[in-house]
């Protein structure tokens, strides 16, 4: 094995002494012959994620074919989803998809950039901190089913009597305009906000440590309160980066299952009302499915194409924005 | 507050009450995160706190060791949907480990900048983004109908298209933590590359890629959306009277938790608590193992 | 021909298979679809499997859609539905497909009201005008007229659906399109039907989900088979049948003796006739290929059956299911040999 490097030759590197084991010698040809085969099969690797996302795109792209031919943008707009009298319609799971994550984005947001304010600017001892720090990983690391047993056992019981009292007093704003049965909305978007705090919370951390403590030193120096420096410096500075956070944010909630398809209440309507049951893109596709036909498989391809483009624009968006922000920085 | 204001001093009367009512708001400002802080793990408490006494009163030995009761049944358990989950994940992980390590060590080592690795590190994040249901459905379409039946292999492919990317973003961050002297000094001494990969930045870099893989393994044991409609469920075990069934439906945790959280059945409900507390636990602990790992060592 | 194997076979399964295994081969089948039977059927291959060990039989409850779809894409082996299957469907299939009613079931309306009032009554004009989300509050007059002496609450009824495509919706929507007009020409029947989209309209998945919805919603009002119910034990309302009479489930035998089967297996019985009737009852089906090039599996499906047939419809009763008549049994028995 005259390839491998020795340790001590490491070690020693002005050792003289000529050791025909030593990696001081011009590569042979089986070292050079096993050099290029594992460069290949690098290479390989990069080309198999490369086919993964194209084949992923293809295999519903192209099968979603029939469905775009078939229905075209009807089926964006149409509202009714009948398999019984083949009428899609998935302009209402659009619209939950939409407003879940949109609700989801506003309380986690506003959670998760407390918490990496929290976590970043000087409000707790370091030993302290990691202990928040783990919570919102802890957070992260829960599967989704378990939030939506969670949802089902906790939240809904737990938020029902408010949303009465809240209909009973507020009813006139369509937000407040029907009384929660079970599943619906709410719920689904207030656990939705808890899976994608961790994301929000650890990339706004990112953005927030990255901004030069020079910054805040000078801030402090014009006579500025913690909280001055917090929010007109700190925060503005970091805003490229917190903004690509929520992105992220809303791109992992609009794509979430399982804990909506448990929690939302499947029911194919638009309304405003955050106690109302709604629907999801990827809850459909969960229950619809392993039931669907060779005419649905076209249909929900064609919905899963529509879940698959909405997400990887707002990821790529979020992504590009951390990117830029992360430049910045560094510039 | 004008930038070019003096800092405020108790001399000046009218400029003390004015800092006066800014630390106020700054006070305000700090309980207010302090109270958003305790909040936030208000959710993380309840979590715990259900799965420790709801799940926790069920957990016995019956569970690891019984199959899921039909709808009336007492007792039962989950001990084939735990084989289950990790016949798939270790499928899975032998697929995404391999592959994604490669992948990593081009883009970190072989060719950082090129056109190819832009694409792939591009390839990699978009995979990162897709809605793990997307992922069902293409192991659906490639595996399940081309074999003709739900399969742990199935579920197995469809895990293995989440896990990728996390193995390939996590191991090129770890392999270009390599500090480049190790590297140079290996290259200056007429190293090729694949002597420096194996003896400098693998072994250098091996802790935090095995934090990727940890935490990737950690994400698929979670997943249910995948497993829907590629491994679908099973009553039985993998291995049932010396009957290896690899090509037929496979339980699984996540699978058996969805399924029992909708039953109207106490036993079922009991033993999806307890699944969640033991499915939250296997996970947990991939994630601090992955911890004890990931210590940067230089 | 077949009668002396199949009476060994019975013994063979009855004596625990203790000396000779009836197989030489190890057969696992699988099976996916209606939830509806699904609590019998998992009992049934659970005792199976304690039988003859060398028999396996792995069945999903997805619900009747999804079983037949699977069954159409030969992802299992046989499928179960309430709705039996669709003419067209089962031009689909080369191999020939036997339909075998295994055993039968009401469906009930099950509801969730403050205090637990027993023995609800529906009457016939009122219960389709909640699905048609027409009644909308528990304290509607028609309601409490049909129930003097019961608190019904000032609250809106949240009525649970399927949310898959179901055999279960199909029998009940059969069974409201049959006794009220405007259900029929508005929603009609069928595995999945356009249910009104109100706030107050929640879908479920499978039976399963339904029974726990109805369950932890206070308010809450759906449709399940009655073994659910009792197994879950919630409440079941007393529906009014054909003669007027409000008739609680759970002694539908005569009802089912009735329904004659004909050569095809299938029979329907909307509304059936009778004093003492329970209105909603149905057989649900087994599905099976004709021809399957496997000869072990096809055995296999075979005993199965056998099991149901015998074993098997000795729990239906205490499980919530209506046994299957005598004379059923026997046309299924001799149907059951067109599976080669």
């Amino acid at each position: 094995m005259t390839y491998k490097i020795k340790r001590d030759a490491m070690e020693k590197p002005f050792a003289l002494d000529v050791d025909t084991d030593s990696i001081c010698q011009p590569p042979s040809s089986s070292t050079l012959l096993i050099d290029r085969t594992f460069r290949m099969f690098a290479r390989l690797g990069v080309f198999v994620v490369l086919a993964l996302v194209v084949a992923l795109v293809l295999e519903i792209g192209v099968k979603a074919i029939p469905g775009i031919q078939k229905y075209g943008l009807d089926m964006l707009t149409g509202t009714v989803w009948d398999v019984g009298q083949q009428q899609f319609g998935i302009l209402p799971a659009i619209w939950g998809t939409l407003y879940s994550s949109l609700i989801a984005l506003l309380i986690g947001g506003f959670f998760g950039i407390s918490m990496a304010i929290f976590l970043t600017q000087d409000f707790l001892p370091a030993r302290l901190a990691a202990v928040f720090r783990t919570i919102v990983e802890l957070l992260a690391a829960i599967p989704s089913v378990v939030y939506g047993l969670w949802g089902i056992f906790v939240v809904i019981p737990f938020i029902r009597p408010l949303t009465d009292v809240l209909n009973e007093s507020f009813g006139w704003i369509p937000f407040f305009s029907s009384t929660l049965s079970g599943p619906g909305l709410l719920p689904a978007a207030l656990v939705l906000a808890i899976m994608i705090l961790p994301t929000i919370a650890a990339v706004s951390q990112d953005a927030l440590r990255s901004v030069p403590l020079k910054t805040k030193q000078a801030a402090y120096g014009m006579g500025a309160t913690h909280w001055e420096a917090i929010l007109k410096v700190m925060v503005p500075t970091a805003a490229t980066g917190i903004f690509g956070s929520l992105v992220l944010g809303l791109g992992r909630a609009l794509g979430e299952t399982m804990a909506l398809a448990m929690l939302v209440g499947n029911s194919n309507q638009i309304s405003l009302s955050l106690f109302a049951p709604a629907n999801t893109l990827a809850a459909l596709l969960a229950l619809n499915f392993p039931e669907a036909g060779p005419n649905e498989i076209g249909v929900l391809m064609y919905a899963a194409l529509v879940l698959m483009v909405i997400t990887l624009m707002v990821n790529i968006l979020g992504s590009m924005m951390i990117m830029y922000a992360q430049r910045g920085v560094k510039a | 507050m004008s930038d070019t204001q003096p800092p405020p001093s108790r001399a000046t009367p009218s400029l003390q009450r004015k800092f006066e009512g800014r630390a106020l708001r700054s006070m305000v400002l700090s309980g207010l995160v302090w109270f958003l802080a305790i909040l936030t793990s208000v959710p993380l408490l309840s979590v715990l706190y259900m799965l420790i006494t709801q799940g926790g009163a069920r957990l016995n030995m019956e569970v690891f060791t019984e199959l899921p009761p039909a709808g009336f049944e007492m007792d039962g358990g989950f001990g084939n949907a735990l084989v289950g989950t990790f016949f798939m994940v270790g499928i899975a992980a032998l697929i995404a480990i391999p592959v994604g390590i490669m992948a990593a060590i081009f883009l970190a080592e072989l060719g950082p900048s090129s056109k190819l690795a832009t694409a792939a590190r591009f390839a990699a994040k978009t995979l990162t983004g897709v809605p793990s249901i997307l992922a069902g459905v293409f192991a659906y379409a490639l595996v399940v109908i081309t074999t003709g039946t739900y399969s742990a292999p199935a579920g197995g492919v469809a895990l293995a298209v989440l896990m990728l990317p996390i193995v390939v973003l996590t191991a090129e961050e770890a392999m270009r933590m390599v500090p480049k002297v190790m590297k140079d000094a290996a290259y200056g001494m007429g190293c090729t590359h694949t002597q420096v990969i194996w003896q400098i930045v693998l072994p250098t870099g091996m802790p935090a890629i095995l934090t990727g893989v940890m935490l990737a393994i950690a994400r698929a044991a979670g997943e249910t959306a995948p497993l829907l409609f590629t491994a679908l469920f099973s009553n039985y075990w993998l291995l049932q009277e010396g009957h290896l069934a690899v090509m037929s439906p496979t339980a699984s945790m996540a699978v058996l938790i969805y399924n029992f959280s909708g039953m109207p059945f106490d036993n079922q409900l009991e033993l999806a608590w307890a699944a969640s507390l033991v499915l939250v636990m296997i996970v947990l602990i991939v994630n601090i193992v992955s911890r004890i790992f990931g210590k940067p060592k230089f | 021909m077949k009668k002396p194997l199949l009476s060994t076979l019975v013994v063979a399964v009855a004596t625990l298979a203790l000396s000779s295994p009836a197989f030489a081969d190890k057969v696992r089948l699988t099976g996916s679809g209606a939830s509806f039977p699904a609590p019998i059927y998992l009992s049934w291959f659970k005792n199976l499997n304690k039988a003859n060990p060398d028999l396996v039989v792995d069945y999903q409850s997805k619900g009747s859609g999804a079983g037949v779809q699977d069954f159409l894409n030969k992802t299992v082996d046989f499928a179960a539905s309430d709705s039996a299957m669709k003419t067209e469907d089962m031009a689909k299939v080369s191999e020939g497909v036997q339909l075998l009613p295994m055993t039968a079931g009401e469906i009930i309306v099950t509801y969730n009201l403050p205090g637990n009032p027993k023995g609800l009554k529906l009457p016939r004009d009122v219960y389709p005008n909640i699905f048609l989300g027409k009644i909308t509050k528990w304290n509607d007059p028609k309601i409490a007229a049909a129930n003097p002496g019961v608190k019904l609450p000032d609250v809106p009824i949240t009525v649970v659906v399927r949310a898959d495509s179901s055999g279960t919706t199909a029998v009940f929507t059969k069974h409201l399109s049959a006794i009220n007009a405007e259900f029929k020409s508005s929603l009609g029947e069928g595995n999945t039907v356009n249910w009104p989209t109100t706030n107050k309209f929640i879908k479920s998945p499978k039976n399963d989900g339904v029974t726990a919805t109805v369950r932890q919603t206070p308010g809450a009002i759906g449709y399940i088979e009655y073994s659910y119910a009792k197994l879950a034990k919630v409440e079941s309302a007393l529906l009014q049948n054909k003669e007027g009479k409000f008739v609680a489930p759970g002694n539908s035998a005569e009802t089912l003796a009735a329904i004659k089967i004909p050569e095809d297996m299938i029979a329907w019985a909307p509304d059936p006739e009778g004093a003492n009737a329970y209105p909603i009852v149905t057989y649900t089906w087994m599905i099976f290929r004709k021809n399957n090039n496997d000869a072990h599996k096809a055995r296999a499906m075979r005993d199965m059956v056998e099991f149901g047939l015998t074993e098997g419809q000795k729990i239906a009763d205490a499980l919530g299911y209506i046994p299957l008549p005598q004379s059923v049994v026997e046309q299924v028995r001799k149907a059951a040999a067109n599976i080669k």
